[in-house]
C-alpha cells in the first residue's frame, strides 16, 4: 500500500476491515498531506488532528474487539464549516462566529461519526454559503488544485478542493443554488445535491431554509453513493425531512447502466455564456450515454432562464430572515458593548463589524424583497416563477427519467475575476438552481477537460424528486464509460 | 429600478446593520443593477399561477411533549459574550430613545 491517500473510500474502508492498514495509519497519512500540502490550497479552516486520531483509534479497537465494522468505517472525511460539531471551531468562514464551539452535533455530523468515519477538519467556504469561488470566505480563499490561480468553486469549495487534492477521499457539502455540484464541477470531482429533505438539516446553519441540503463530494460516484446512504434518511430533528425510506443509491451506483433510459438534453442550457469547450465536452458525454444504449431526446424547459431571477429574490428574502439570529447575544461576536449603548446599537455595530459585503448585500436586498410594497411585486413573483419551473421539470419528467446539462457554463475563472461584480458571479450557478427551486435531485459528474484550457468539466444529471437513485445510475455508467476511455481524470491533475 | 442611498440606508436599519457611508453608496449602486436583473420574473409571473414556498408539501409536524435530556445552562452560556450568574447578559433593552 503505497499511498493511503490515493485510494477510494470503498478501498480504504476495505483495507481497514481487512487489517492491511489501521484507520489510524490511513488517518495519519491524510493528516500529514493536509500538513504539507494545504498552505497551498487552504481547503481547511481547521484540522482536528487530535479528534482524528482518536476516532480512527476507536475504529481500530473495535475491529480489534471483533465487531463489524460499516461500509465507510476508517475513512476519512473533510465537514463543511457549516455543519455544528461539538467542541470543535464552527465558523460558516464568518468573522461573526470565530471561535464559537458548538454545543451539539449536527444530524449529518452525528450519522457519519457513528458510522465510523474520520472526521479531520473543516472547510471552507464562502460566508454563510453565499458565493461561487469562497472568495467570500472571511478567512481568505481556497486555491483549485488544478491551478492555484483560480477558483475551486463555491460554496464548498474547500471541500471539493479537500477531496481533489487527496486530503480526504469523501467530504461532505451543502447546495442552496449549487454548491456541491459547481465546485464538483470545476475541481474534477462528484458531487451530489440529494432530494430536498432527504438529508437532515439539523446543526446546518441556514442560508434559505426552503432550499438547503446537504450532500457527499468524492472522486467517484460509489464513493459519493455509500456517503450519501450514511447522511440520507428521516430525522425528527428537522420538520422538512422526508418520512420515507431513503433512495438505494449504492445499488444504483453499483448497477451502473443506461439501457433503455430516456435520457432528456435541456435546450435552455447552451449557447451564449457558454464556453466551447465546455459545450463540446458535454455534447461528447450525451454521445457517450448514446452509445451506453441510452435513449437521448432534447426536451425543452422554457422559465429555466428565469431561475436565477427568481432564485436571487428567494434565496435572499429567505436568508435576511435566517440571518437575524447572529444578533451578538447568546453566541459569537459582540462589538461596542462599552455600557452606554442600547442592545440594538450593539447588535447593528457587531452585524456590521462580522459579516462580509455579499452577506450585507444579500440581507439588505432580502429586506427589499420582503417589505410591503414591494412583496408582491418581487417575493410573490419569484414564488409563482418558481411554480413555473417545477412544472417544466414535470413535463421534462413526463418524458425522460432524467435532465443532463453542463453543470457550469464555464470552466473555474481566476480569482478576483469576479469578486467586484455580483452578477457575473451568480452566473455561475445558471445551471444548477432550477433543482434547488424544484425540490429534485442532481449531481455532477466529470466529463473531462475543456479543449480550450485544459480545466475540468462537469455532467450535471438531473433526476425527480426521490429518484436519487436514477441520477447515481446514469453517473456510474458515465463515469465507467470515461474511466475506460481515458482513465480517471484527476489523473491529469498537477502534483501538488 | 432606481433605488436610492436613502432606502438602502432605511432598509440597514430594518435590517440592523450599521452600514458606512462608502457602504451605502457602494450597495445602493449594486443593488440597482441587482434588482434590474431579477426583476425579470414579472416577465412570466402572471397573477393566476400560485405560488410555490417550498417544494414538499408540509403540513405540521409534532412531536409528544414529552421532558428529554437538552443542555444544562453552563453549556448553553459557554459561548455567550457576557453572562450573569445563568442568564444572558445583554445591553440595556428599554429607555432606548432616550
Amino acid at each position: 500500500m503505497s499511498d493511503l491517500t490515493r485510494l477510494t473510500a470503498a478501498e480504504t474502508a476495505r483495507i481497514v476491515r481487512d487489517g492491511e492498514a489501521s484507520a489510524e495509519d490511513v488517518t495519519q497519512a491524510h493528516l500529514d498531506r493536509i500538513a504539507k500540502v494545504d498552505e497551498k490550497v487552504h481547503a481547511f479552516l481547521h484540522v482536528d488532528a487530535e479528534g482524528a486520531i482518536a476516532a480512527a483509534r476507536r475504529v481500530d479497537e473495535r475491529r480489534a474487539a471483533g465487531e463489524q465494522l460499516g461500509p465507510l468505517a476508517g475513512v476519512p472525511l473533510a465537514l463543511k464549516d457549516v455543519f455544528t460539531m461539538e467542541g470543535v471551531p464552527t465558523t460558516c468562514g464568518s468573522k461573526i462566529l470565530e471561535g464559537w464551539r458548538p454545543p451539539y452535533d449536527a444530524t449529518v455530523t452525528r450519522r457519519i461519526k457513528d458510522a465510523g468515519l474520520v472526521i479531520l477538519g473543516k472547510t471552507n467556504m464562502d460566508e454563510f454559503a453565499m458565493g461561487s469561488s469562497t472568495e467570500n470566505s472571511a478567512f481568505g480563499p481556497t486555491h483549485n488544485p488544478w491551478d492555484l490561480d483560480r477558483i475551486p468553486g463555491g460554496s464548498g469549495g474547500g471541500s471539493s478542493a479537500s477531496v481533489a487534492a487527496y486530503f480526504a477521499p469523501l467530504a461532505i457539502g451543502t447546495d442552496t443554488g449549487g454548491s456541491i455540484r459547481q465546485p464538483a464541477a470545476v475541481t474534477g470531482t462528484v458531487g451530489a445535491k440529494p432530494t430536498y429533505g432527504g438529508v437532515s438539516r439539523y446543526g446546518l446553519i441556514a442560508l434559505a431554509s426552503s432550499l438547503d441540503q446537504a450532500g457527499p463530494c468524492a472522486r467517484n460516484v460509489l464513493d459519493a453513493a455509500l456517503l450519501h446512504e450514511v447522511i440520507a434518511g428521516h430525522d425528527p430533528f428537522d420538520s422538512t425531512s422526508i418520512d420515507a425510506p431513503a433512495p438505494a443509491v449504492v445499488d444504483a451506483a453499483r448497477r451502473a447502466d443506461v439501457k433503455g433510459m430516456r435520457i432528456g438534453v435541456v435546450r435552455e442550457f447552451a449557447g451564449d455564456g457558454y464556453q466551447a469547450g465546455v459545450e463540446q465536452r458535454f455534447r461528447e458525454a450525451v454521445d457517450t450515454l448514446t452509445d451506453l444504449g441510452a435513449q437521448v431526446v432534447e426536451v425543452s424547459c422554457p422559465h429555466f432562464t428565469y431561475a436565477l431571477a427568481a432564485y436571487y429574490l428567494i434565496l435572499p428574502s429567505e436568508c435576511s430572515s435566517n440571518l437575524a439570529r447572529f444578533d451578538a447575544m447568546r453566541y459569537g461576536l459582540r462589538v461596542g458593548d462599552d455600557g452606554t449603548r442600547s442592545a440594538e446599537e450593539v447588535m447593528s455595530m457587531t452585524r456590521d463589524a462580522g459579516f462580509g459585503d455579499e452577506v450585507k448585500r444579500r440581507i439588505v436586498l432580502g429586506t427589499y424583497a420582503l417589505s410591503s410594497g414591494y412583496y408582491d411585486a418581487f417575493y410573490g413573483q419569484a414564488q409563482r416563477v418558481r411554480t413555473l419551473i417545477t412544472d417544466d421539470f414535470t413535463a421534462a419528467f413526463e418524458r425522460c427519467d432524467v435532465l443532463v446539462s453542463p453543470t457550469t457554463p464555464t470552466t473555474a475563472f481566476r480569482l478576483g475575476e469576479r469578486i467586484d461584480d455580483p452578477l457575473a458571479m451568480y452566473l455561475a450557478d445558471l445551471c444548477t438552481i432550477p433543482s434547488n427551486l424544484s425540490g429534485g435531485a442532481a449531481m455532477s459528474v466529470p466529463c473531462g477537460l475543456a479543449p480550450d484550457d485544459g480545466l475540468p468539466v462537469g455532467l450535471q444529471i438531473m433526476a425527480p424528486a426521490l429518484a436519487d437513485d436514477r441520477m447515481y445510475r446514469v453517473a456510474a455508467a458515465f463515469e465507467a464509460a470515461y474511466v475506460d476511455a481515458h482513465g480517471p481524470i484527476l489523473d491529469g491533475a498537477p502534483a501538488l | 429600478m432606481a433605488i436610492t442611498r436613502d432606502e438602502v440606508a432605511h432598509l440597514a436599519r430594518l435590517s440592523r446593520l450599521a452600514l458606512s457611508e462608502d457602504e451605502l453608496e457602494h450597495f445602493a449602486t449594486q443593488l440597482e443593477v441587482i434588482l434590474g436583473a431579477v426583476a425579470r420574473v414579472a416577465e412570466v409571473a402572471a397573477d393566476d399561477i400560485v405560488p410555490t414556498s417550498h417544494s414538499v408539501p408540509l403540513t405540521n409536524v409534532f412531536r409528544p411533549d414529552e421532558v428529554r435530556p437538552s443542555l444544562d445552562p453552563a453549556a448553553a452560556l459557554a459561548a455567550a459574550p457576557a453572562t450573569e450568574g445563568v442568564r444572558f447578559r445583554v445591553p440595556r433593552i428599554l429607555d432606548e430613545e432616550s
